[in-house]
Parts: structure tokens; C-alpha cells; sequence
């Protein structure tokens, strides 16, 4: 690892470059630090390297990011592991910078080197460092102290543990509510490294002091650190120690505090046990379902699938289904709109017939919800029921709403259901599919919105996939064809793009007997638009028709539209003819 | 502190009563002086003061986009020295500031949609946290928010570098170009540092009308930024979204019968924040009650004065700037012609009201005509809550006692001779005429007129209080003046 590899010139530039005006070329030094590092050598970028950046860590964040990311994982280039312990000084500098991305990266990266140290090195050199940060004068110093304790605290001797975690203490009561809440956020990472013995003593009464903080916003993070801290503890302890804060916090003043508390309950469940969980976490379950805020009902109803599949499903129907009866009908359309979003995946928690008698009339009032994204969740989720109620139910209760979804007024809902036609004419067969959904199929090829009619021949190809060409052929492919005629052109351009798409899937025979007398009809009609995708489809079915097809139709057509007036015609019909050429010579 | 200030001291109004005794205000400093006949160009014009939390550092903002910053310069060097000790012996140092750095915060824009201009002019700016020795700070013109940055950097300069770009041989490069060695740059700090000012964020295109107030939270990672019909809650890190939490917009605009005037966060309560209407309304909501802040928690309005209805009754209601007292107990605001004090426990009204210019009560006509009825006139509350001061005409500027039983009020003009148009009690023109023609031997234009010809285009609108020092710091056009008690 010396200066061999790489010629000598490029490096002294890189270098420079370090110290550059520009930005740009400051960044391109710093990304390319191992570069540097290896022309360098080992011992030099340990004396020289390092220190150097170490000094000049005033530069833009752009810069001081980059570097944050490169030391990160610098270690081969400093000598290895037991030299690892040069790469925290520039890194401490730059995890007390005052934007907030640097020092995170900052941190992971310390975190990184750190992980990799060796004991005896992280005493003598991480621990002194993340007590350097945590007593800073700034608060940027001890928000990154707070993130890096749970790599020091391990391999701390006994009374240097005691001392760490009475710094972190003082931190979870620290005057900055920055700190505070990086405290919050850091408690549970830390809590995995500690005793057991001091968790319920120590880390308890830092997590009480978090969840009793003032600050909405640190109180909301310690409840994120409730489902973390409850996994540590045991059972009979988590419910002594957790269960009664989570409690209250489900009904905090702060929306934002029971926000937090609904995306969260349900890994709270598995911590304490299903007993607890029946008498205690169900009820605040079921007030948050019901909260005044919209916003916490949207959290509650997100994770309805969530915690059902935590519970039996008599405590499900019992006392979380007439909630989301209720919330099938709330006055927030996004409250609704979550709700719509996972309540598929209760199907095969409450089994077949519950989900016939209970859910299914939630399915067909919120696929009938006025507000679009509603039915689009419903939708893109109906195979979840599909496995549960099977297809007879499905088509006899469900078709009919979506039928009418196929006819929506908003075209996103109509692609939706256009998306979902194919795997629905899998799950229904071909029978039921004629009757109900063949001509609406039809119907969306003339549809007003362009992305709808280019979904419709999509659809019409993969139809022609699940049911084999022959079936194709009897109920698809002579509706497409008639439909040529539509007086307006980006309607005839619809067909040709299905053709297009359908030839492949048809085969060379019904390709040339029946789809390429079509197109070279085309090939005559009066708008250039039409003539040059006339000459892009004939390019596509080269490869697929016979060669004297080719030589006798398609090439006859080309050289006729490369003679257009229309110079796009003539350009499309002569690469059209290259294709043609060049398909000839390989052969 | 010699003896020659003493001409300048004058004892205000003083009361019966245990009260603290009142302040003597006294001259301090002046930035930006105008010299006689000299026109002031309205770029040049105050739009915005604002100390920080420790009063260690004065921000303006002007109407050409500019900011300017002061920096306390009778920094806490008690050498020990006899002097010191005597002086601190004989009375209290008073704050003193020096120029610090300016930088252009906003320049002119233009709203392609709207076909709108969009002026320079700073409407506010309000300090965030110290960090790292650096100070931050935001600005706000109508539209778009700034996050700025001023940190003093040392003066670096590069040298041995390996490959000079001129191409002439250099350090460590042989005659052809290569180096026979490589080296890292060598930086050599000077020990001159000046401060830079860095935009770190621009938080735009929240706004469909003008910001009138921004606030930061005392959480210190959100602010909230209010125009005429919402307030926006944002995350000082992120600038490409905000949560609109009051929006009093009605579905038709012909219903608009109220806009918001101002909006600021309690000072320890991250939860709580105030704004006022132009109705004269202040309404406290509760951030944790729901994520739309619609309805408010508590309402707080004059009590229906019977009968005396005008025309004007409304207009003049319009709150044009509220503050809270450091605890945050206390909120003060300002309306066209009182100043009033209120406290958040009790919303029947105000616990105490003060007339700032009750001698204009018969000119509300004129006032009107000429549009300066709709001018806008911030006001400030002491660090220790006993007292509040706000703007008016001529360049007049009142302090009010405002702790129960206080009775202390003060007149002060900007000029160098704050205490020449002294007068204890305005609410009879009478007096101020005579007062007026007495004290006045200033040489500026404006100046020297009697009470009847009362000067509209001099208004003192803003004006700010040291957070822990009577200093109070105040715009007369592009002036900056303190004055310290």
C-alpha cells in the first residue's frame, strides 16, 4: 500500500485540490481520501493525513459530510485496527459542527470505528471522548454524546460504567431540549448494552424522567423508546414499569405524544404478554381508535391489521371491529383512507366466515367511499380477501362495486382497476370474465385519458396471456381490429399500440392473417401521426412474421411511407427499412 | 457617566407607593446618525430590531433586504482595576455596542404567477440558538423565511502546494511537471478573523400572503411563520415542508371580516402560541389539542365598551404587535392607540391598558386619510416584566410602568436629547404644544413644530427591549438609537 499503484501527478492534484476554491473540487478530494491515503502511505496518512483534517474542519457542510462518510471507514487506511483510534479526533470535531446531518454522520461513523476498536484501545481513547462530548460547552457536543454510549458502555471497566451512566443521566435532564430528546432517542440503543441489574434501577429512572419532560416533543420521543426498552425488561417488569407510562401516555394532552403512542402499541403486546395486553393495552387501544384527533385516529386505524394479528381473534371482533366499523364512516377521508389501506390484511386474521359477516360490508362501503384514494386502497388489496372468502363470494359481492370503480370519474381509480383486471380475470376464469368485464376492457381502449387507453392494450395483451391466443382470438382481437375505424387518430393510435403489443403474444399465423392487414391499411390514413406508428409497429413485427412477409407486405409499405411528404414518416419508415437490412444480414 | 449627562436626566412622573423607583433614561448610543437636511433614502429605512436571548448581540433589518449586526462591545472585563471598582461602586455599566458585520438577507424578487413584486423589506427577524460560537438567526421579508449563519472565520492562507497551477515549477515538482513527493497543503491561520454570514436555509413558497410574524419555538428545533390568514409550523431543518396549523381563510373571500396581525410562541411552553387579529382579538391555542389549531383555547378581548362605536372603533382595535413577558405569564399588545398588558390566567380583559397617544383621538380623521391609521407599531416589555415601551409619532417613543400600582411613564424622543419634549402627561395637547416650543433646538428639518402640526412621516414603529438591561433600542427612519436607564 504505497506509492506504486498510482502515478504520482493525479495524487499531487487530489491534494491540492483539498484545499481548492471550489466546492466541487474540494468534495471530489474528499470522496477520494483513500485515494490520497494509499499514495500516502500508511504511516504518513496517520501523521500527516489525519492531523490535516483534523485542522480543517471549517470547511462547507458538503464537504464536512463527505469527510464525516470517508473516516468512517478508513481503518485499512491508517494501519488497521490498533491504529484505529487516529480516526476519532477529526471525527469528534466534526460531531460537534452545528448542522445537524454532519454530526450524525459524525456519529455513525464513530459508532463504525469504534465497533472495531479494541478494548483496551476504546478505554484508553472512545470512553475519554464520549466524556469529552457529553460535558461540551455547546449543545451539538452532547447531542453526539448521546448517540455514542452504547458502543463505549461495554467495554467500560465497572466504575467507569457507573460514571457513564450517571453522565447519561444528567444528559436525559439536560437545560437543551435538543439533548433531551437525543437522549430519548439514543435510550433504547444504550438500555441494550446495560445490566440487567441496572436497568431497572438506573435506565428506569432516566426513562422516567424523559416521559415526566415538559417538552411535547421529548415526551413523544420516550414512548418511541417504550416498545425498546420493553423488549429488555422482563415480562412481570415491563408491565410494572412500562405498561403504566404507556397507559397515560395514550391519554397525553399532547396529540402528537398519543400520535406516537398508536404507531407504537402493537410491539408494546408482544413485550408484556397477552394478560396485560387484553386488560390494559386493548382498551387504550380502542380509546385511541376513537380520539378526538383526526390525526391520531389515521396512526390508530394504520396499525388496525397490526395489532389484530397480536390477538386472538375473539378479542379482535369483540372490541376492535366495531371501532373500525366506525372508522369506515369517519368524517376524515384520511382517517378512512389508512384504514382502507390495511384493512385487507384482517381477512385472514378473523378467518372466512368473519370476514364474510363483518368485513365485507366495510369493503363494499369504503369501495363506494367518495373520496378516491379510499377505493384505490381497497382495491389494490382485494387478493388479500381473495385467499379467505374465495372467488365465489368475492365476484358475487365485490364485482359489482368494481365494475362500477371501472367507470370511475377519476381516471387513477379506472387505472387501478385496470391494473388489477388481469389477476382478477385469473381469479374469476373465463367464463364470468365475458360476461362481466370483456366489454369494459373494450370500453377503456377509447377512454378520454391517454395513460388509460395505453394500461387498456396492455391489458388487452395480458389478457391474450392468461387465456391463450385462441380465446384471444374469438373475444378480443376482432372488437380491437373494428375499433381502427374510430374517426379520431389518437384512438386508431391506441389500436396500433395494442397490436403492437398483441402480435408477440399471438403468434406469426393469426399475426399476418389478420393484425398486419390492419396495420398496412394504416399506412393510408390521411394523418402523418398515424403513418410514422405504422412504420414503428411494422419495425416491431419483423422479428416475428416470416421473411418473405417481410419482403412481400412490410418492405413494400416502408419504401411507400418513406416517400412521405412528412419528413417524421419518411424518418421512422427508414430506420424501419435499416431494421429490416440489418435483420437480412444476420441471417 | 460625567456630569454633563445630568442635563439630559429628567425624574419621570413619579408615584406615591413602594414602587421601584422610575427610571431615569439617559442617551446611549447611536448608529446610522442622521446629519442635518440629509434625506434619508427609504432603503436605508428600519423595518426590524431584535436582541438576542443574552443581549449580547442587535440585530436590524432594513428595507433594502439589508441586515445589520451589533455586537456588546463593554464585554465583562472586571480587571479589578480601581477604576472598575469605583465605577461599579458608583453606578451600573451600562450595555454599549459596537458594528459588527451587515449582509444582504433578501433582494427584490418577482412573482412570475401572480405578477407581483415582491419587496426586499426584512419584516422580522428572531435569533435561534447558539451553536459552536456561531450565531443564527432568521429573516423574514413577505414571502420567503432565511436561515443564516454568522461565524467568525479566521483568515486561512494555502500554501506549499504540490502542483502550481500556474505551471511555473513549484514546490516539490521537478522540472517536468511531477512531483518528487507529495505534501498536504499547508494552511496558515492568521490571527485576524472577520465574521461571515452564510444562508443555510431558505424556507419559500409557503406563503399566499404577506408574513407578518415569525416565532421560534422554545423546543429550538421548530418556528412558526404567520401571514394575514395562516400560521405555518415548520422544523428549523427542513425547508421543503411546513404543517399549516390556523388557517382562518373563509371558503369566500367576500366573508373575510378579520386577518391575523401577529403570532408568537410562549416563551418555555413549546405548546402554546398567541396571534392577534385585526379585530383586536388575541387567541391562545393549544399546539397539543389537535393538529388543525382552529379553535383556540382561550380568547382574549376588550370587554364591549357601550355606546362609543365610531367608525374607526374597529380599525383602530387592529392589534398590531403582541409579546410575552419573559415568564410567559404576561402578554403584551399594541393597538393603534393603548398599549395593553394581559394576563393568560385571566381572559375578561385586560389587566391593564395604556394610552400611548390620547391626544390623537380627535385627529383619528386626518389619520385616517392619510392611511397612518393603519401604521403599524410594535412594543417591547422589559426582561424583568415591570415595564413595557412602544412607539408613536415625532419620533416618540413611551414607557409605562406596567407592575400593578405603577404609575411611571416617560416620554423619550430618538434624537440625541431624548428628554427634550418630556412630557408627563400627553392626553392634553395644550401642554405638549408649549412643552414642544420650549425644548426644541434641534436643526433637523422635521423637528422644532408644534403639537398641531404633528409629524405623521417620523413614526417610531419599532423598538426593542434588552432582554436582562433597561436598554432599549429603537428605529427612527434609518437611525438606530439606545437609550439605558
Amino acid at each position: 500500500m504505497s506509492m506504486t499503484d498510482e502515478p504520482l501527478y493525479p495524487i499531487a492534484v487530489l491534494i491540492d485540490e483539498l484545499k481548492n476554491d471550489d466546492i466541487q473540487l474540494r468534495l471530489n478530494s474528499i470522496r477520494r481520501l483513500s485515494t490520497i491515503a494509499r499514495a500516502l502511505g500508511e504511516e504518513r496518512t496517520r501523521k500527516e493525513l489525519i492531523p490535516f483534517l483534523s485542522e480543517n474542519n471549517d470547511d462547507d457542510d458538503e464537504v464536512l459530510l463527505a469527510m464525516a462518510e470517508e473516516l468512517g471507514v478508513f481503518i485499512p487506511y491508517v494501519g488497521g485496527v490498533e491504529h484505529a483510534h487516529v480516526l476519532l479526533p477529526p471525527l469528534e470535531t466534526l460531531s460537534t459542527v452545528e448542522e445537524t446531518c454532519v454530526r450524525e454522520k459524525a456519529v455513525e461513523s464513530l459508532c463504525r470505528v469504534g465497533s472495531q476498536m479494541k478494548e483496551s484501545d476504546l478505554v484508553e481513547h472512545f470512553i475519554p471522548l464520549v466524556k469529552r462530548l457529553a460535558a461540551g460547552e455547546w449543545f451539538t457536543a452532547r447531542v453526539s454524546a448521546c448517540g455514542v454510549f452504547h458502543i463505549a458502555y461495554p467495554s467500560a471497566p465497572d466504575t467507569v460504567k457507573t460514571e457513564l451512566r450517571s453522565i447519561y443521566t444528567q444528559l436525559c435532564q439536560d437545560d437543551m431540549p435538543m439533548v433531551r430528546r437525543a437522549a430519548a432517542t439514543n435510550l433504547g440503543k444504550f438500555a441494550a448494552t446495560i445490566e440487567s441489574a441496572h436497568l431497572k434501577t438506573d435506565v428506569m429512572s432516566m426513562f422516567d424522567d424523559l416521559t415526566q419532560d415538559e417538552q411535547d416533543s421529548v415526551r413523544l420521543l420516550a414512548v418511541e423508546g417504550c416498545a425498546a426498552l420493553g423488549k429488555l425488561l422482563e415480562p412481570q417488569d415491563c408491565v410494572a414499569h412500562i405498561l403504566p407510562v404507556i397507559v397515560n401516555f395514550s391519554q397525553d394532552k399532547s396529540w402528537r405524544v398519543r400520535y406516537m403512542v398508536a404507531n407504537q402499541l402493537y410491539e408494546l403486546c408482544e413485550a408484556v404478554g397477552p394478560e396485560p395486553t387484553r386488560t390494559e393495552l386493548v382498551p387504550a387501544y380502542v380509546r385511541l381508535l376513537r380520539d378526538n384527533e383526526a390525526e391520531v385516529r389515521i396512526a390508530a386505524a394504520g396499525k388496525v391489521t397490526k395489532f389484530c394479528r397480536i390477538l386472538n381473534p375473539e378479542l379482535a371482533i369483540q372490541h376492535i371491529l366495531p371501532c373500525v366499523k366506525e372508522l369506515s364512516t369517519d368524517s376524515s377521508q384520511h382517517v378512512r383512507s389508512a384504514l382502507a389501506s390495511v384493512i385487507m390484511g384482517m381477512a385472514p386474521v378473523l378467518g372466512k366466515d368473519a370476514t364474510f359477516e363483518h368485513l365485507l360490508p366495510i369493503f363494499l362501503s369504503l369501495l363506494k367511499d367518495e373520496f378516491p384514494d379510499v377505493r384505490l386502497n381497497i382495491i389494490s388489496k382485494l387478493d388479500q380477501v381473495n385467499q379467505v372468502i374465495g372467488i365465489d363470494l368475492l365476484s358475487q359481492s365485490l364485482l359489482p362495486a368494481i365494475v362500477e370503480l371501472a367507470e370511475d370519474r377519476h381516471w387513477r381509480v379506472r387505472l387501478a382497476i385496470i391494473e388489477y383486471i388481469p389477476l382478477l380475470a385469473s381469479q374469476l376464469g373465463v367464463g364470468f370474465f365475458d360476461d362481466k368485464l370483456g366489454a369494459l376492457c373494450m370500453q377503456w381502449l377509447q377512454d378520454k385519458v391517454h395513460s388509460i387507453r395505453e394500461a387498456a392494450a396492455n391489458n388487452v395483451k395480458r389478457l391474450a396471456e392468461e387465456f391463450g391466443p385462441e380465446w384471444a382470438m374469438q373475444h378480443i382481437v376482432p372488437q380491437v381490429l373494428e375499433m381502427i375505424n374510430n374517426p379520431h387518430y389518437l384512438y386508431r393510435m391506441t389500436i396500433l399500440r395494442a397490436v403492437s403489443l398483441l402480435a408477440p403474444v399471438m403468434g406469426s399465423e393469426i399475426t399476418c392473417s389478420k393484425l398486419l392487414p390492419v396495420v398496412m391499411t394504416a399506412a393510408k390514413d390521411r394523418v402523418p401521426n398515424i403513418k410514422f406508428n405504422v412504420a414503428k409497429v411494422l419495425q416491431s413485427l419483423i422479428p416475428i412474421v416470416d421473411q418473405s412477409v417481410v419482403e412481400k407486405t412490410i418492405r413494400p409499405g416502408l419504401v411507400e411511407l418513406s416517400e412521405d411528404p412528412d419528413v417524421d414518416v419518411r424518418f421512422f419508415a427508414n430506420q424501419a427499412l435499416q431494421s429490416i437490412d440489418n435483420v437480412m444480414m444476420s441471417s | 457617566m460625567n456630569g454633563g449627562d445630568d442635563e439630559d436626566v429628567v425624574v419621570v412622573a413619579a408615584s406615591s407607593g413602594d414602587q421601584s423607583p422610575p427610571l431615569q433614561w439617559r442617551f446611549s448610543q447611536v448608529f446610522g446618525e442622521r446629519s442635518a437636511g440629509e434625506e434619508v433614502q427609504p432603503v436605508d429605512m428600519i423595518s426590524a430590531i431584535e436582541f438576542d436571548h443574552s443581549g449580547d448581540h442587535l440585530a436590524t433589518g432594513d428595507r433594502g433586504g439589508r441586515v445589520v449586526l451589533f455586537e456588546r462591545s463593554d464585554a465583562k472585563h472586571s480587571s479589578g482595576g480601581r477604576r472598575d471598582l469605583e465605577e461599579t461602586d458608583y453606578s451600573v455599566r451600562h450595555p454599549e455596542f459596537c458594528y459588527k458585520t451587515e449582509f444582504q438577507s433578501h433582494d427584490p424578487a418577482f412573482d412570475y404567477l401572480k405578477s407581483l413584486e415582491i419587496e426586499e423589506k426584512i419584516n422580522k427577524i428572531r435569533w435561534c440558538q447558539t451553536a459552536n460560537g456561531a450565531l443564527f438567526l432568521l429573516s423574514t421579508n413577505d414571502k420567503t423565511i432565511k436561515y443564516w449563519k454568522v461565524q467568525d472565520k479566521k483568515i486561512k492562507k494555502i500554501c506549499d502546494i504540490n502542483a502550481d497551477p500556474s505551471g511555473a515549477v513549484g514546490n516539490g515538482i521537478v522540472a517536468n511537471g511531477v512531483p518528487e513527493a507529495l505534501r498536504l497543503p499547508v494552511v496558515v491561520t492568521s490571527h485576524e478573523s472577520s465574521p461571515v454570514a452564510k444562508c443555510r436555509r431558505v424556507y419559500p413558497h409557503a406563503h399566499d400572503y404577506h408574513i407578518n410574524s415569525i416565532s421560534i419555538n422554545s423546543d429550538g428545533e421548530t418556528f412558526i411563520s404567520a401571514d394575514d390568514l395562516r400560521i405555518n409550523l415548520w422544523n428549523l431543518e427542513i425547508s421543503n415542508q411546513s404543517f399549516n396549523i390556523v388557517d382562518v381563510k373563509p371558503e369566500k373571500m367576500e366573508d373575510l371580516s378579520e386577518v391575523i396581525t401577529a403570532a408568537e410562541f410562549h416563551p418555555t411552553h413549546c405548546n402554546m402560541l398567541a396571534y392577534s387579529s385585526s379585530k383586536g382579538s388575541i387567541r391562545l391555542i393549544d399546539l397539543r389539542q389537535s393538529a388543525l389549531c382552529d379553535s383556540h383555547s382561550k380568547l382574549f378581548e376588550e370587554p364591549d365598551a357601550a355606546g362609543s362605536k365610531s367608525f374607526f372603533t374597529e380599525i383602530i382595535a387592529s392589534v398590531s404587535d403582541i409579546k410575552f413577558a419573559k415568564e410567559g405569564r404576561y402578554l403584551l399588545s399594541r393597538d393603534y392607540m393603548t398599549l395593553k398588558l394581559w394576563d393568560i390566567n385571566m381572559d375578561s380583559g385586560p389587566v391593564s391598558t395604556f394610552q400611548v397617544h390620547e391626544y390623537l383621538k380627535p385627529k383619528l380623521c386626518d389619520l385616517y386619510e392619510n392611511d397612518s391609521i393603519f401604521d403599524k407599531f410594535e412594543c417591547c416589555i422589559s426582561g424583568n416584566g415591570l415595564r413595557a415601551a412602544t412607539g408613536s409619532y415625532s419620533n416618540l417613543f413611551r414607557v409605562f410602568g406596567v407592575s400593578p400600582g405603577s404609575t411611571e411613564t416617560a416620554t423619550l424622543e430618538a434624537s440625541r436629547n431624548p428628554m427634550r419634549r418630556h412630557v408627563p402627561v400627553p392626553s392634553r395637547p395644550s401642554k405638549l404644544g408649549s412643552i414642544l416650543a420650549g425644548g426644541s433646538e434641534s436643526t433637523a428639518g422635521v423637528d422644532g413644530n408644534s403639537s398641531n402640526a404633528l409629524d405623521y412621516t417620523t413614526k417610531l414603529l419599532h423598538l426593542a427591549w434588552h432582554p436582562n438591561e433597561n436598554l432599549i433600542a429603537c428605529a427612527a427612519g434609518n437611525s438606530l438609537y439606545m437609550y439605558c436607564a
